[in-house]
């Protein structure tokens, strides 16, 4: 019965309650949308990052990385291909022949990264062959095929099938240089790595740089869960003690940052939002306390103690902020998923954006066990908010609240 | 049989620095299924001497005895708990929650004592039907008049099935004719079921009605006068 007064009271003054639950809903309601549309744009960033241009390890020569040098190069590494397959988690390894190039158009040059890849392993591990744009992946051209990202064939004035140059410095030194054609042009959402990396098959790159097929700088693995990333690296790390084994979250540690201010972001965002909300609540309950006096001097009078007046006003305020939060988190989930579907298109922000490696396309994402913990957060700062008016209540003496005239 | 049994019953209040003796040495019994109207003119320390008899307030010296329990010797929760089983308060301006009908405004109390729903429901039939108000018991406070309103406060206050009514002045706000109604009804509770009643009043009908009028003057009783 206790339970169903409370319920009532809030009631009593509709217009208020009212204007409390709308502030608390509308508060929540943004609030979930805004961490939805954070992960959303954060996981978007690092799946892009993953599946476009790291892959979740990498596994080098030792000494390649701080150099870039052609020569620290993995040898066989068609075997080390097979044993990392055999890896629990492990989907895909590609193999990949790195050097740093010129490439030349009619019109201009630009410094590049060349990758020399297997195109249908390639395929395995990273996206690149759903980025294109125009023309095709290493199809429709024979000979010396290269697929180029749309911000270096706008550098280069180049289109599908134009002619490129490359020149790069052979195995024993020597500047060599080799004609390659436009296949395919594709886009990321990094228009920084756009501009600088292109693709060429392993082989016609081995041939150019005078190099065995079976070698390669770099060795792209694909997991099948991110979350195995730190024990696949160690597992990977223990077959290869002598190799440099990265993690995505090692080559790029600025995606990697991302990610670990995701929770951070989430909980701080939350927390501002509940601290208003408990401080509205503590405000309109005390506003109820303090306006019925006389009728909690009558409960204790009549023999309602202490501990089920405290009881009544505590669950008042947990209703509350129970209807007002989980109606802002109901409606903040039905928004985000909305979104998540459609997408949010921040499209004039595009170049921006793409600058720092971000989608244009946001789709908002919903974590259930982010929607739980806020839940409980909202009961939490409901009971707390409770505290303080329910202690008013309690200091109340009977026989003077039932002078008072309210 | 007593009911209530005071011994020199005093309270002082000294807010000011200045003792002032509201209750100045009461020594009272009231028996079982007496109708008593406690009389006085405004300040002569009626209404502290029914906050300590209520148990709201504790005396600065002597002694209450209700139903052989001391009551100001009681613990402040022993108190409330007390006050719940054993005494049954009516209002003079009725203080009924709001937001609860008439039939859950007389059941309220019975669920704070923890009685099962069914001897609740069966109670505040009973009661309510008593009170003349059994086809209003599903209307909330503000649809009833003042004086349909003090009767399910009275019937509120009996549901406890309490050793004795305290009313402090319960016809303050009402009309001549839900006053004289109510009278009845309580007369006749007292007569038929032997309910004790101890009132405070101003009201002269009320007084007429009493069998027992005890006058209050400067914190002591004047007079204690018995009617046949």
């Amino acid at each position: 019965m206790i339970n169903s007064v409370s319920w009532k009271n809030i009631w009593r003054n509709k217009l208020r309650s009212i204007v409390i639950l709308v502030a608390m809903t509308l508060g929540l309601m943004a609030g979930v949308f805004y961490i939805a549309f954070y992960y959303g744009m954060a996981e978007q960033r690092i799946n892009s990052a993953i599946k476009t241009e790291s892959s979740h390890i990498q596994v080098h020569h030792h000494g390649y990385i701080e150099n870039n040098e052609i020569g620290n190069f993995i040898a066989d590494a068609g075997t080390m291909v097979s044993k990392l397959e055999s890896v629990d988690h492990v989907q895909a390894v590609s193999r990949r022949l790195i050097v740093q190039s010129m490439v030349s158009s009619a019109e201009t040059g630009a410094g590049v990264k060349i990758m020399g890849i297997d195109p249908e392993k390639e395929k395995q591990v990273t996206n690149l062959y759903t980025k294109i744009i125009d023309g095709a992946y290493f199809e429709e051209v024979s000979r010396n095929p290269i697929v180029i990202g749309s911000k270096l064939a706008e550098k280069l004035k180049v289109k599908v099938r134009s002619k490129i140059v490359l020149t790069v410095q052979e195995m024993g030194g020597t500047l060599t240089g080799g004609s390659f054609r436009v296949a395919g042009i594709y886009k990321t959402s990094n228009s920084m790595y756009d501009e600088t990396t292109v693709f060429v098959r392993a082989e016609d790159l081995a041939n150019l740089l005078k190099m065995d097929v079976n070698d390669a700088h770099e060795l792209a693995i694909l997991l099948d869960d991110n979350e195995q990333l730190d024990a696949s690296k160690e597992k990977i790390t223990g077959l290869f003690p002598k190799m440099d084994v990265q993690s995505w979250m090692d080559l790029m540690p600025e995606v990697a940052i991302v990610k670990q201010s995701m929770n951070l972001t989430m909980y701080i965002t939350i927390i501002i939002i509940l601290l208003a909300m408990g401080f509205s609540i503590v405000n309109t309950m005390l506003m109820s306390v303090l306006e019925r006096v006389k009728e909690l001097g009558m409960l204790m009078a009549i023999g309602m103690n202490r501990m089920k007046i405290f009881a009544m006003i505590v669950l008042e305020t947990v209703y509350l902020s129970l209807v007002g939060g989980l109606l802002g988190v109901i409606l903040g989930v039905l928004l985000s998923k909305y979104f998540g579907k459609v997408g949010i298109d921040l499209g004039i922000w595009g170049k921006g954006l793409e600058a720092y490696g971000y989608d244009t396309i946001i789709y908002p994402i919903i974590h259930p066990d982010y929607v739980v913990i806020t839940t409980l957060l909202i009961v939490a700062t409901g009971i707390l908010s409770a505290v303080y008016p329910a202690y008013k209540a309690l200091k109340l003496n009977p026989s003077e609240a039932l002078r008072i005239d309210n | 049989m007593s009911v209530i049994n005071i011994k020199n019953l005093k309270k002082i209040y000294n807010d000011t620095g200045v003792p002032v003796n509201a209750v100045n040495g009461i020594d009272l019994t009231i028996n079982e299924g007496e109708f008593t109207a406690i009389v006085g003119p405004s300040g002569s320390g009626k209404t502290t001497f029914l906050n300590m008899l209520g148990g709201l307030d504790k005396p600065t010296v002597g002694e209450i005895h209700i139903n052989g329990t001391q009551v100001e010797k009681l613990s402040a929760s022993k108190l409330i708990n007390f006050r719940l089983n054993n005494i049954g308060f009516v209002f003079q301006a009725y203080n009924l929650i709001p937001v609860l009908t008439a039939k859950e405004n007389v059941e309220f109390i019975m669920h704070l004592q923890g009685k099962p729903k069914k001897e609740r429901e069966a109670r505040t039939k009973e009661l309510l039907t008593a009170v003349g108000l059994e086809d209003r018991m599903d209307s909330r406070p503000g649809k009833l008049s003042g004086g349909q309103q003090q009767r399910v406060a009275v019937a509120r206050a009996l549901a406890s099935r309490p050793r004795f009514i305290l009313a402090d002045e319960p016809t303050a706000n009402l009309d001549s004719k839900s006053t004289e109604n109510l009278l009845d009804m309580m007369e006749k509770m007292n007569k038929e079921e032997n309910i004790t009643f101890v009132f405070s009043t101003h009201d002269a009908r009320v007084v007429k009605k009493a069998r027992r009028v005890i006058t209050i003057e400067d914190g002591k009783i004047v007079s204690d006068e018995r009617k046949n």
